[in-house]
């Protein structure tokens, strides 16, 4: 029988109510609009604000500048980040503190917990999920490494300080630790999800010191664990914002006389994707509770990310189809969710992806 | 939860040895379809015995037969009765509605009166809520109290009556106003079904079975003090009630009310069953659909727990009570459903066919499943509900 447990500390209501009313005002649709015209998509005051309010350290030990809390406090405020569609640089830096933590590679820390940009760099260009598919590759030379091959959709390149690159070192998955400038080395890339920023990194002819080399396994599962609890904390957020752009428009558009929420085929669709935003949350709260106690979450990980991002993709397509004409166009905010949506879905692997894993852990082979 | 351990494993003990046998008769499923005397006997003693024992309405009041306990530890015990498969108690109606309903608005005489004895199941209890013509829309009820000096007069006639067959009382929801339309003018009943002119038909069930009956009033006359708070709040009283049925408010006597085939035999079943000549289980097709089940299972699971942490159910604190018989009854049918499938060319067979797995329960199973789509609110009613309430959309 897996375990039910949740539990949800003072600190992550405090957290969660300030993180409600500050991505609230600072992220109405009209700015998230505004930066996805601007070049690093999103605000430099706003991430100011957060790295102030000391969100970047949440999860850093005290010792290296942070608050030392865990991964369950960070998803607090990222589900409510979600909701309001924000793309600041915190998600993809708290995956690397996660990674660096569990590598043991402590350096860096007290800089990110400042409001230094991180992201990491795992994919490749066939876009296989697996993190342990690693082409690129670092090769001895003295007390050097020489990177070569090349990473992609790596979050926030354009602006980040430190990058977690996954390459081979004799055949074995390792993290190199990279620090900037990355100047001509990041391409912008086009993607689905237009508040993002996203780029392919460049490693060839890169030289690091051995010790900016980590070869922990467990960082790579710290890496993996924190992506998708943090994907499906922004999913249930996205759920909950998407699931509101829907109602009002429900609410006040009128057809036949009536308004078209009084349509059971909507307004049932609507109470379907309540149903999964409810089961998505409990989902993330669990997972996180096993993530902050340390104990082993890979199957209420896989479960939580299949769940939430099968629920915010179908959130996403019904949202557009209940605005009829005005769905179809650029001005309406279906579209934002959908995308945002779909860049969940497709990032650290799919609901079926997760499904097939869960088959292996849950029913055997 | 270390607190109640010690209490968690007296009660698996109690459970694991007084279990009652296994009767050599096939047991209903659920509350809703016992259909034998052989059958409502055996589980009205099995219901008794676990009162006896302490183990039923510990969370309720001791002056009334409860015991006076926690409400944890009334969950524990339901827990491991599921967890053990024992046999489900048969006074559902009246543990988990109307026994929370009397408790909650009742007199004091209507406590004493019928509290203990819907705890040792000396008296079933029964609904009458929906009628021949009106169902979901329970506001158009027909069914007539006229008063007459001290009583009142029944005509009129309720149908799906669950355990009408043993009822001793029927909560009744009738229009005391003639001429009143929908919610003004009805009221609220507690009446005792050996009453002259109250007379109960079986109606048989899709899947053979009996369980529930149309119950016929031929102007029979009922004491006014049968009459439920006042006259004319028939439909807030019913309201409630249907809150406690649909476990959308708590204070329910406890038991389980089913013996259900869950997602863990589900999984169990496709080991057995064959495709292409290996076990079912290790089709990727069947996988994905189990992984699917598991998850919502799960799902469900952690949003009980969820929703008693206010701090994560504040926004919308509807949202999980009221969508809870939704959620659960239509994950029940759909895994049915696909459980039949899993047997291959055997989910054609029937209850009482040899070589039915485990003897047509499955089949059985999945024709019940619709007792909670239906019975109680129908899934598209409890869509409209959650739709309206917790979203605040429109009405039809
Ligand atoms: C096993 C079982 C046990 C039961 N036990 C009891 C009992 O003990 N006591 C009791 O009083 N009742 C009992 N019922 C009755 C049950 O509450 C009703 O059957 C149920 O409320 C539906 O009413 P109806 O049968 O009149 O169907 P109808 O209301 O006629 O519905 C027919 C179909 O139309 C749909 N429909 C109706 N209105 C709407 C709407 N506004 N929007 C969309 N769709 C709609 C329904 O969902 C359904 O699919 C039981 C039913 C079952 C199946």
């Amino acid at each position: 029988m897996l375990s039910n447990r949740i539990s949800f500390s003072g600190e992550q209501g405090m957290l969660l109510e300030t993180a409600v009313g500050f991505c609230r005002e600072r992220s109405p649709v009209s700015a998230v609009r505004a930066l996805m015209g601007g070049a690093d998509g999103f605000d430099p005051a706003v991430w100011a604000e957060m790295a102030a309010l000391g969100w970047c350290g949440i999860a850093i030990p005290e010792r290296f500048g942070g608050s030392g809390l865990g991964l369950a406090e960070v998803a607090t405020v990222v589900e409510p980040m979600g909701r309001h569609l924000m793309a600041t640089p915190f998600v993809s830096g708290q995956i690397a503190v996660q990674a660096l933590l569990a590598g043991g590679h402590m350096a860096l820390l007290p800089r990110i917990a400042q409001g230094a940009i991180a992201t990491t760099a795992v994919f490749e260009r066939d876009g296989d999920w697996d993190l342990a598919a690693i082409e690129a590759t670092a090769t001895r030379h003295g007390d050097h490494l020489r990177l070569e091959g090349v990473k992609t959709l790596v979050e926030h390149g354009g602006v980040a300080e430190i990058v977690l690159a996954s390459v081979r070192l004799d055949g074995a998955p390792a993290l190199a630790v990279l620090e900037g400038p990355f100047a001509g080395r990041m391409r912008a890339e086009a993607v689905i999800d237009e508040t993002r920023r996203s780029f392919s990194l460049d490693l060839t002819g890169l030289e690091i010191p051995t010790a900016s080399l980590i070869t922990d396994p467990a960082a790579f599962i710290a890496l993996r664990d924190a992506a998708l609890l943090l994907s499906v904390a922004e999913a249930a957020g996205g759920i909950a914002g998407v699931l509101d752009v829907t109602v009002d428009y429900l609410n006040n558009r009128t057809a036949f006389g009536r308004k078209i929420g009084s349509y059971q085929s909507l307004k049932h669709a609507c109470a379907d994707i309540l149903v999964g935003l409810e089961r998505s949350r409990s989902h993330l709260y669990h997972a996180a509770t096993l993530c902050g106690a340390n104990e082993d979450a890979e199957v209420a990980l896989r479960m939580a990310k299949a769940e939430a991002s099968d629920v915010f993709a179908n959130a996403g397509d019904r949202a557009v189809q209940f605005h009829g004409g005005f769905g179809f166009t650029w001005d309406c905010d279906a579209q934002l969710y959908l995308r945002r949506a779909l860049w969940l879905q497709y990032s650290f692997g799919d609901a079926a992806h997760h499904r097939r894993k869960l088959a292996d852990l849950l029913l055997g082979d | 939860m270390s607190e109640f351990a010690e209490f968690r494993a007296e009660v698996a003990a109690w459970f694991r040895d007084n279990r009652p046998p296994e009767p050599d008769f096939l047991l209903p499923e659920s509350f809703m379809e016992v259909g034998t005397e052989q059958q409502f006997e055996y589980l009205r003693a099995w219901q008794r015995k676990i009162w006896e024992a302490g183990y039923l309405g510990m969370a309720w009041p001791k002056e009334y037969g409860g015991g006076g306990q926690p409400q944890a530890m009334q969950d524990i015990v339901n827990a491991e009765m599921a967890r053990q498969k024992v046999p489900f108690v048969p006074n559902t109606i009246g543990l988990n509605w109307a026994g929370p309903l009397i408790l909650a608005i009742g007199t004091p005489a209507e406590k004493q009166r019928y509290i203990k004895n819907i705890l040792s199941a000396e008296d079933i209890w029964c609904q009458g809520f929906s009628e021949p013509d009106n169902g979901s829309d329970l506001a158009a009820t027909t069914t007539r109290a006229t008063r007459d000096g001290d009583a009142y007069i029944l005509n009129g006639a309720k149908i799906w009556t669950s355990l009408g067959s043993y009822a001793k009382y029927m909560i009744l929801l009738a229009r005391t106003e003639p001429g009143s339309k929908r919610y003004a003018g009805l009221s609220y009943f507690l009446v005792p079904m050996h009453t002259p002119g109250i007379e109960t038909q079986p109606i048989r069930k899709l899947t053979g079975e009996y369980g529930f009956t149309q119950t016929f009033f031929r102007d029979a006359r009922i004491p006014d003090d049968c009459l439920m708070g006042k006259e004319g709040e028939g439909w807030k009283i019913a309201m409630m009630t249907l809150t406690f049925e649909r476990g959308a408010s708590g204070g329910q006597a406890g038991g389980i009310a089913r013996q259900a085939l869950n997602v863990h035999d589900t999984v169990d079943l496709a080991r057995l069953a064959r495709r292409d000549g290996r076990p079912a289980i290790q089709d990727p097709l069947m996988r994905d659909q189990l992984v699917r089940f598991l998850i919502e299972d799960q799902g469900d699971r952690l949003t009980a727990a969820r929703g008693a942490i206010p701090g994560l159910t504040s926004e919308r604190p509807h949202a999980i009570p009221l969508s809870q018989k939704l959620r659960t009854s239509e994950h029940r049918r759909r895994l049915l459903q696909f459980a039949l499938g899993l047997q291959g060319a055997n989910a054609a067979r029937w209850m009482g066919d040899a070589n039915a797995r485990e003897g047509g329960k499955w089949q059985r199973a999945y024709f019940n499943s619709f007792s909670s789509t239906i019975g109680g609110g129908t899934t598209q009613i409890q869509s409209n509900i959650v739709a309206e309430r917790v979203l605040g959309l429109p009405k039809d």
